[in-house]
């Protein structure tokens, strides 16, 4: 009886430390694959800054940032990203203040007014939009809306800072609305019940307690945007002219992605590093994105 | 007088039949409380009186309820100027995730009020109605959400006196607090009552002894009796009255 039990038990501990064993080779099999992960982002990071590093250095920071002229192929070749770096900057920015309202008012009225199918429709339809492919954005930019523009505006060429804004803006638009709708949909009941107890009407209880309750997720819905426009090159190329002009609403443009693009597969020498530069530059603008997301969301949490 | 008169109001929840045909006329400037177990349909029936329960998808409301002569279903009454004379305090605490000021200016400045003399008086005689003045007045741009549960609630009371109602309704204000917090609202309703008319849901029978002149007993969506507190609990005329409030069920 008693080696019975002792036996039980010298065999109950063996399985102990065989589960034991196995668990620890699981947690070490996830944890390989998660730094996977983070191996990539230094990867990337460590590379990007040795290989942009060069370029800068020998045509000189702020000749290469602030520089006006791009002219990489010439006999004199000349690097200056400005035109880029604005191009970018304007491109993101118009295509925030044309999207931005368009995105949080359908985020309040799917999130508060909507029901049932009309607010299932909608989703689905917002959904679908995140995933059609950039190239079909331009494509659809480069036969729609480059022709539109030439027409409405009268200018020699469709393809302008215009057309791009316009492009991002739509791009732009499913992030927006999904990451609002989530900030939204998390606001207590209870807020907006007692707000319609003091009198106010619905729609003065969404502007004046959920929205300011949501507000910010929806901030860093709109960083999301920011992060969403410029990171974007595919669909920017085909409708931009991707000529390296300051930028001019209804001039051929090039942004920070598409010099990168459209360059690199012919490049050499200097004007392949300046190439990595750039994207260096970019990679810079990404970052200082996330950090502030990473503050919205933060916050977010805290308020929460 | 009586502000608030029910004629056979019945409602229901999709299928379910939630209130059957409830009659009862609240007088003012008094505590009605309504009692009952769980389910009974008080809670229902107080969310009726300010038509909260509109935001119910599936509800379907039968009968009148009157308040000031007028029927509150009626198609030509302005249902946000309702809620604003019949406010209400809800079971949770739920002040809006601003500062202590901003909580109680808001619903004057709904109303359209944006004279900053005029909200810092209102914002201190609502704060000192429901007595909670002398604890927040060194911190009214703080946020609300940092103050104890039980000034949490008074800070709802007083918020909802800012739009000057006529009628209080209260979905069990005190269930959610300890009970120093609960006998400061109990103390606080019996005060408001000089001016307001104050209803009452509560589960606990000892609160409703305590405060309420008038008391409703509900079971099962029914109005089973309705009187003054002090007759209804110590000559109820109906037997199910006299099983629940000597605690043989619920």
């Amino acid at each position: 009886m008693a080696n019975k039990a002792t036996a039980f038990l010298i065999g109950w501990r063996i399985e102990m430390k065989k589960t034991k064993i196995i668990e620890n080779i699981i947690h070490g099999i996830f944890l390989i694959l998660g730094l996977i992960t983070v191996a990539s982002v230094l990867l990337i990071t460590i590379y990007l800054v040795i290989a942009g590093i060069p370029a800068i250095r020998e045509i000189g920071f702020f000749k290469f940032l602030f520089g006006k002229n791009w002219a990489s192929t010439a006999a004199e070749p000349v690097f200056g990203i400005l035109p880029f770096i604005l191009t970018s900057v304007y491109g993101t920015a118009g295509a925030i203040v044309l999207g931005v309202p368009i995105g949080f008012f359908t985020a309040v009225y799917l999130s508060k007014i909507a029901t049932g199918k009309m607010r299932e429709t909608m989703e689905a339809a917002v959904s679908l939009l995140a995933g059609i492919p950039s190239v079909v954005y331009g494509l659809v930019g480069m036969l729609v809306l480059v022709p539109g523009i030439r027409k409405i505006f009268h200018v020699p060429d469709g393809a302008s800072l215009l057309a791009a804004i316009i492009i991002l803006a739509i791009m732009i638009l499913p992030s927006i609305i999904k990451v609002s709708i989530t900030a939204l949909d998390a606001v207590p009941k209870e807020y907006e019940e007692a707000s319609l107890a003091l009198g106010a009407t619905p729609i003065e209880t969404y502007f004046r307690v959920s929205v300011p309750a949501a507000k910010s997720g929806i901030a860093a819905a709109v960083v999301l945007g920011v992060g969403r426009a410029i990171g974007e090159a595919m669909a920017v190329m085909m409708v931009s002219g991707n000529v390296p002009n300051m930028p001019s609403l209804f001039q051929s443009v090039r942004f920070l992605t598409t010099a990168v693009a459209s360059e690199m597969a012919y490049s050499s020498g200097l004007q392949q590093q300046a190439l990595f530069s750039i994207a260096l530059v970019l990679f810079f603008f990404i970052m200082l994105i996330n950090v502030t997301l990473n503050f919205f969301m933060k916050k977010e949490g805290k308020e929460a | 007088m009586n502000i608030i008169s029910a004629r056979n109001l019945a409602l229901w929840y999709g299928d379910n039949k939630a209130l059957k045909e409830v009659s009862i006329s609240i007088p003012e400037k008094s505590i009605t409380a309504f009692i009952g177990p769980s389910g009974c349909g008080k809670s229902t029936f107080l969310k009726t009186l300010n038509r909260m329960n509109d935001l119910v998808l599936s509800v379907r409301i039968e009968g009148t309820v009157e308040y000031a002569g007028k029927n509150i279903f009626d198609p030509s009454v302005d249902v946000n100027e309702l809620r604003r004379e019949v406010g209400m305090v809800f079971q949770k605490p739920n002040p809006f995730p601003m500062s202590i000021y901003d909580n109680i200016a808001y619903g004057p400045r709904t109303h359209g009020i944006t004279n900053k003399a005029r909200l810092d008086e209102i914002v201190e005689k609502s704060l000192r109605d429901a007595a909670i003045w002398e604890e927040v007045k060194d911190r009214l741009k703080k946020n609300a959400l940092g103050l104890s549960g039980g000034q949490q609630q008074r800070l709802c009371i007083a918020r909802a006196l800012a739009v000057e109602p006529k009628v209080l309704l209260m979905d069990e204000p005190t269930s959610a607090l300890d009970p120093i917090s609960t006998s400061r609202i109990e103390e606080l309703a019996e005060e408001l009552k000089e001016k307001y008319t104050i209803v009452m849901v509560t589960h606990n029978m000892q609160q409703a002894v305590r405060i309420s002149d008038y008391t409703a007993f509900f079971l099962l969506g029914e109005l089973v009796e309705f009187g003054e507190t002090e007759k209804l609990f110590s000559q109820p005329m109906d037997k199910r009255t006299e099983d629940y409030i000597t605690g043989r069920f619920g």
